[in-house]
């Protein structure tokens, strides 16, 4: 790791007096430091030779990367920590923040309108339906963890309430839907009453209440033995729910599929219609010509409106009682319990309304991806989506959304970077990179902007002038 | 009864190992009340450490005598771990002292993710096996064929883990960097007006939890005989879990969680099923957070109003 | 010892609140030993007593913030609650049962919340507890909580923005600006509580607490850190919020100006015990109260007795 991102160590001597000689021992002293981290793991590789296990060398890499590290140290400790330049004086807050404030009127619009007509462009710009596909697919991808987000948002950045098990309710929408759709049983009740094809056909459009419901109900039963439990411990035991949930998915190899999932699962429809290639497709009915791209560009929608929906419901729920006191109990709760709120029913109402979007969100995964696994539901997952939240902003619905888009799109853009293998040679691959470059990422952020991107809060009422709150004050939670 | 007592050696070797990185949890959730989450991932880390030197010193220096060997090695490994803790505290946690509270956590999951990709890059994705060391065997007890025994390397990690334990406790209880350490513990600011240097006794303790992990990590390659870089993320929560079961904070009580982690876990897969045995691991440190959260050696906590 | 020459007080006629033998320990330590007093209805009452005596600890033991090891904590709205009413909720293991003219509730057996929700007790604390990150008026909204949940249809009428919804709303945000109006924050309504000066927090800790319209306030040291003004204001606004709204105060508080100047009753209580009882003028001279404060020495106990007279003197 870059010890360079420290402050500027060995402090140098008054302003005027010269900084050359600190700033070559400090930039030397980081090379030593550098050598010593990097060294034995960058500098040898373990392989195995004719069945043993043997060692490579790469004194090269070790090389240039101290180098740089010291050479990045030296021109940094003589220019911008230089204890020669005058102090840049504190602004009030960021200019991101202030930025995404000042046009946040036009902003949300505009960047509804772009996600609205995000479809055509991309067809316009890649000239074809086909062509877009990447993008769509990327699109698509974005808006769940924007929908995740914000879901999450309910519970982290609302209610203060730390949960680093979110995935589990995720994976309870995905496994409901995957397990109710591919059911027998159910296929053949429908299929006695209302046709050959009613279930496959209408199974996504029943099960994404349902999954919304069963992973609302799982928040509240894994929400329920934590009430007592405050900040790192709830953190860390729903890290280990969500643990348990996918461990047991993994086992529980009669009822989930095990760890090879559940596989063909059905496609989502046009309300009943199937975008199938027949006569009684989506295509033929409305007089298309028939393209793989239809569905795709019709789950872009779905997630879209479910996302929506989401933000919708939360921007209602703040200004209601429950919402406000969502936000009373991040503030302080035992102010709350002075007033009569029930934290046990606060809390778990949080709790269940953000594992409802979840389910939702992990029903659409399952549909889109026509394939569940408990791979896709890791811990990774969880601490991507915590953060988002936290890049966002705690509490902030349209710094969420461009955390997501920064996020994905910036993991997505790893995986194109194949013009590197000129760099490095045919072995190298950009998307080994990607889980490095994010967890690298998260720590960056957390220094750079511990409240995230919009960190002030909006008032859910006011009596004359809506005035946002500086998140100075905003207290984070006890959880 | 045979099978019980050798789970029995099994478990305590293994809950040795868990005792040994929760210490490393346990003195950080003390000094700083934050969860070092990244402390698996620097075990992990270790573990990968001690074997590049083990090849080192076999392969290349040519030395045979494997105890020699594995002291370097142990030495190496330690000195390592421990500066790359060092680095981490400084660069990823420091800053972030007396910011927002969630901030140091996060940025410790990040910290855990870019060490675990971090060796899968430069390492690679795949199991490294290491020739078995330290093969021999006591046998204990002998019955209708099966064979109680106690190997020469579960005795080296009890005794190792029994040494360092009293050496740590020594050092916490009875010298100047204990008080200052449980000073800082008590109150960060009076402490620094006392004149301790907080920086730096929170730095020696991320540097003491590093070494113990370092420890495990040389152990647990020279038991298990393989390395991952997956490997940091469940020995780390059960090493947690046991630092919480045996009350947070305490340091006998970080090896009594690793000792009873260690012992659950063997005994389960024996008599239950080894398949659920991580469920279980993660079963009891949600139960113990909810119903002892205290934990066995630790102190209560009054709510206050 | 002279109390009981007095004649019967309000307090004991009709009490809002009666406290019987009251015990809290923590582990070994007693914190509360045998407490017993009442609170009249539409009385100032002040608790009094020397740094540590247990006041906030019987504070929280009466709020439901700490389970009494021992005691019974009798709350009767309308009305005090006959022998046999009380007895029928004693024995039959209720929280609290209320009639058409009357209700009783047993504080010890009802959770934090629902003393504050059911049996109407509000509170504020030492170290003030606002939402500092909401607005002013945000604060008064929570506070009343619990009627517009109900008036939310649990949130989906609310979610459906209905009528009925809508007019709750609207009532409870009068209810808000008749409270902000009174502690002077007007002004001040749409910005952060973590914005205020301290005594402003005060005051709107005061207000929030009556916004979710309590029938027993109970106050911990609702004038410390003010100037003597704002103590002055203080007095004003407790009076009003007995005089117009007919909410008995319960308040500990250590700046004898305000205790004497506006407490109907004071119960003095040290190490946990009660040591004095009665009319501010009666403890005032008891030399209990005065040995507590400054120790037994027979000098001191003048000077404390000079002292006191002279800030009642300074406010009457």
């Amino acid at each position: 790791m870059a010890v360079d991102t420290a402050h500027p160590a060995g402090a140098v001597a008054g302003s005027g007096s010269p900084i050359l000689p600190g700033a070559l021992k400090d930039a030397f002293l980081t090379g030593l430091i550098a050598l010593g981290l990097l060294g034995p793991l960058v500098g040898f590789e373990t392989v195995v030779i004719d069945g043993a296990l043997g060692l490579a060398y790469r004194p090269l890499v070790v090389a240039i990367m101290v180098g740089i590290i010291v050479a990045g140290r030296l021109i940094l400790n003589l220019t911008v920590w230089s204890p020669n330049r005058p102090p840049k004086a504190q602004a009030g807050s960021s200019p991101v923040a202030r930025g995404i404030l000042a046009i946040s009127p036009a902003f949300k619009p505009a960047l509804l309108a772009f996600a609205v007509g995000f479809p055509f462009f991309a067809t316009l710009m890649t000239g074809g339906l086909s062509e877009s596909r990447y993008l769509i697919d990327l699109g698509i991808l974005i808006l769940t963890y924007v929908m995740l987000g914000w879901g999450l948002n309910i519970v982290v950045g609302l209610a203060g309430l730390l949960d680093l098990g979110y995935v589990a309710f995720y994976a309870v929408g995905a496994y409901t839907y995957a397990l109710l759709a591919t059911s027998a049983p159910v296929n053949d009740f429908f299929a006695a009453i209302l046709g050959e094809t009613f279930w496959a056909n209408w199974a996504f459009w029943f099960c994404l209440p349902a999954a919304g419901a069963f992973a609302g109900l799982w928040g509240m039963i894994l929400g329920f033995p934590v009430l007592r439990l405050r900040g790192d411990y709830l953190a860390i035991v729903t890290l280990a729910f969500g643990e348990i949930i996918r461990l047991v998915l993994i086992n529980w190899v009669d009822f989930t599929g095990g760890g090879a999932g559940i596989a063909s699962i059905p496609r989502a429809t046009f309300f009943g219609i199937p975008f199938t290639a027949g006569e009684d497709g989506f295509a033929a009915l409305f007089g298309l010509e028939f393209s793989p791209m239809h569905r795709l560009i019709f789950l872009y929608f779905v997630i879209l409106a479910l996302a929506l929906i989401t933000a919708f419901t939360t921007v209602r729920l703040r200004r209601l009682p429950v919402g406000r006191a969502w936000e009373a109990l991040r503030e302080d709760e035992i102010a709350c319990r002075s007033l009569g709120l029930n934290t046990t029913n606060v809390k778990l109402s949080a709790f269940a309304t953000g594992a409802m979007f979840g389910g939702f969100a992990g029903c659409f995964f399952a549909v889109r991806a026509g394939f569940v696994s408990p791979e896709s539901f890791t811990f990774d997952i969880s601490a991507m989506i915590l953060a988002i939240v936290v890049l966002g902003g705690m509490g902030s619905q349209i710094g969420v959304a461009v955390a997501a888009a920064v996020m994905m799109g910036g993991m997505e853009m790893l995986r194109n970077l194949g013009f590197l293998k000129q760099i490095f040679g045919d072995g190298f691959d950009p998307s080994l990179y990607r889980m490095l470059l994010f967890g690298f990422a998260m720590v960056a952020i957390m220094i750079w902007k511990p409240r995230g991107l919009v960190s002030s809060r909006d008032p859910t009422i006011y009596l004359k002038e809506k005035k946002a709150v500086s998140g100075s004050l905003v207290k984070e939670g006890h959880g | 009864m045979d099978v019980f007592v050798q789970q029995l050696i099994n478990g305590l070797t293994l809950g040795s190992i868990y005792g040994l990185i929760a210490i490393g949890y346990t003195m950080v959730f003390g000094i700083i009340g934050m969860v070092n989450f990244a402390h698996g991932d620097v075990f992990m880390v270790s573990s990968f450490i001690a074997l590049i030197c083990f090849l080192l010193v076999t392969t290349v220096m040519g030395i045979t005598s494997i105890f020699l060997a594995l002291a370097i090695v142990l030495v190496v490994a330690m000195f390592f771990t421990s500066l790359m803790n060092w680095a981490i505290e400084r660069v990823a946690y420091r800053p972030l002292r007396g910011s927002f509270r969630l901030a140091p956590m996060i940025s410790a999951i990040g910290m855990s993710i870019f060490l675990a990709n971090f060796v899968q890059v430069s390492q690679g994705p795949r199991n490294k096996p290491v020739p078995p060391m330290v093969t021999d065997v006591i046998v204990i007890m002998e019955r209708e064929g099966y064979q109680v025994t106690l190997a020469w390397k579960q005795i080296i990690i009890m005794v190792l883990t029994s040494v360092l334990l009293f050496g740590f406790w020594y050092l916490v209880q009875k010298t100047s960097l204990g008080r200052a350490q449980r000073a800082v513990e008590q109150d960060r600011k009076m402490a620094a007006l006392l004149g301790i240097n907080v920086d730096h006794t929170i730095s020696l303790t991320f540097v003491i939890g590093a070494a113990l992990a370092a420890v495990a990590g040389t152990m647990y390659l020279m038991y298990y005989g393989v390395a991952n870089f997956a490997d940091g993320f469940v020995p780390g929560v059960k090493a947690f879990t046991a630092a919480v079961l045996g009350g947070i904070g305490s340091l006998p009580g970080a090896v009594l969680g690793g000792l009873l982690i260690g012992l659950i876990e063997v005994f389960w897969s024996a008599y239950f099923s080894i398949e659920y045995k991580d469920v279980a691991a993660f079963s009891i440190l949600a139960i113990t957070l909810i119903f002892l959260p205290q934990g066995l050696l630790g102190r209560p906590e009054v709510e206050k109003v | 010892m002279s109390d009981n020459a007095l004649p019967i007080h309000g307090w004991d006629k009709d009490p809002i609140l009666t406290v019987e033998h009251l015990f809290m320990r923590f582990g070994g330590l007693v914190a509360v030993n045998d407490l017993s007093f009442r609170v009249g209805r539409g009385d100032i009452t002040a608790l009094i007593g020397p740094n540590g005596a247990g006041k906030t600890t019987v504070f929280n033991c009466i709020t439901g913030f700490y389970k009494p090891s021992e005691g019974r904590l009798i709350l009767g709205h309308g009305r005090a609650p006959t022998a046999e009413e009380l007895d029928a909720v004693t024995l039959n293991g209720e929280r609290g049962l209320s009639s058409s003219d009357a209700g009783v509730y047993l504080l010890e057996r009802m959770p934090d919340y629902k003393v504050s929700g059911e049996a109407k007790v509000a509170r504020t604390f030492q170290n003030i507890r606002l939402f500092s990150g909401m607005t002013v008026l945000e604060n008064l909204m929570v506070a009343q909580h619990n009627a517009l949940m109900t008036a939310s249809g649990y949130s989906l009428k609310g979610l459906l923005g209905l009528p009925s919804w809508t007019t709750a709303q609207k009532d409870a945000t009068e209810r808000a600006k008749y409270w902000l109006d009174k502690v002077g924050l007007t002004e001040r309504a749409d910005d952060p509580a973590g914005d205020l000066p301290y005594g402003a927090q005060r005051r709107l800790e005061i207000a929030r607490a009556m916004c979710s319209g309590p029938i027993l306030l109970c106050l911990d040291e609702p004038a410390a850190g003010l100037n003597p003004r704002e103590s002055l204001e203080l007095n004003e606004l407790l009076r009003a919020i007995r005089a117009e709204h007919g909410t008995s105060i319960l308040l500990i508080e250590h700046d004898m100006s305000v205790v004497m100047e506006i407490s109907d009753h004071v119960v003095v209580l040290d190490y946990g015990t009660k040591i004095s009882d009665g009319t501010p003028e009666a403890v005032k001279h008891d030399p209990r109260v005065v040995a507590a404060y400054l120790g037994v020495d027979e000098d001191a106990v003048e000077a404390v007795e000079a002292v006191l007279d002279e800030a009642t003197g300074a406010q009457s």
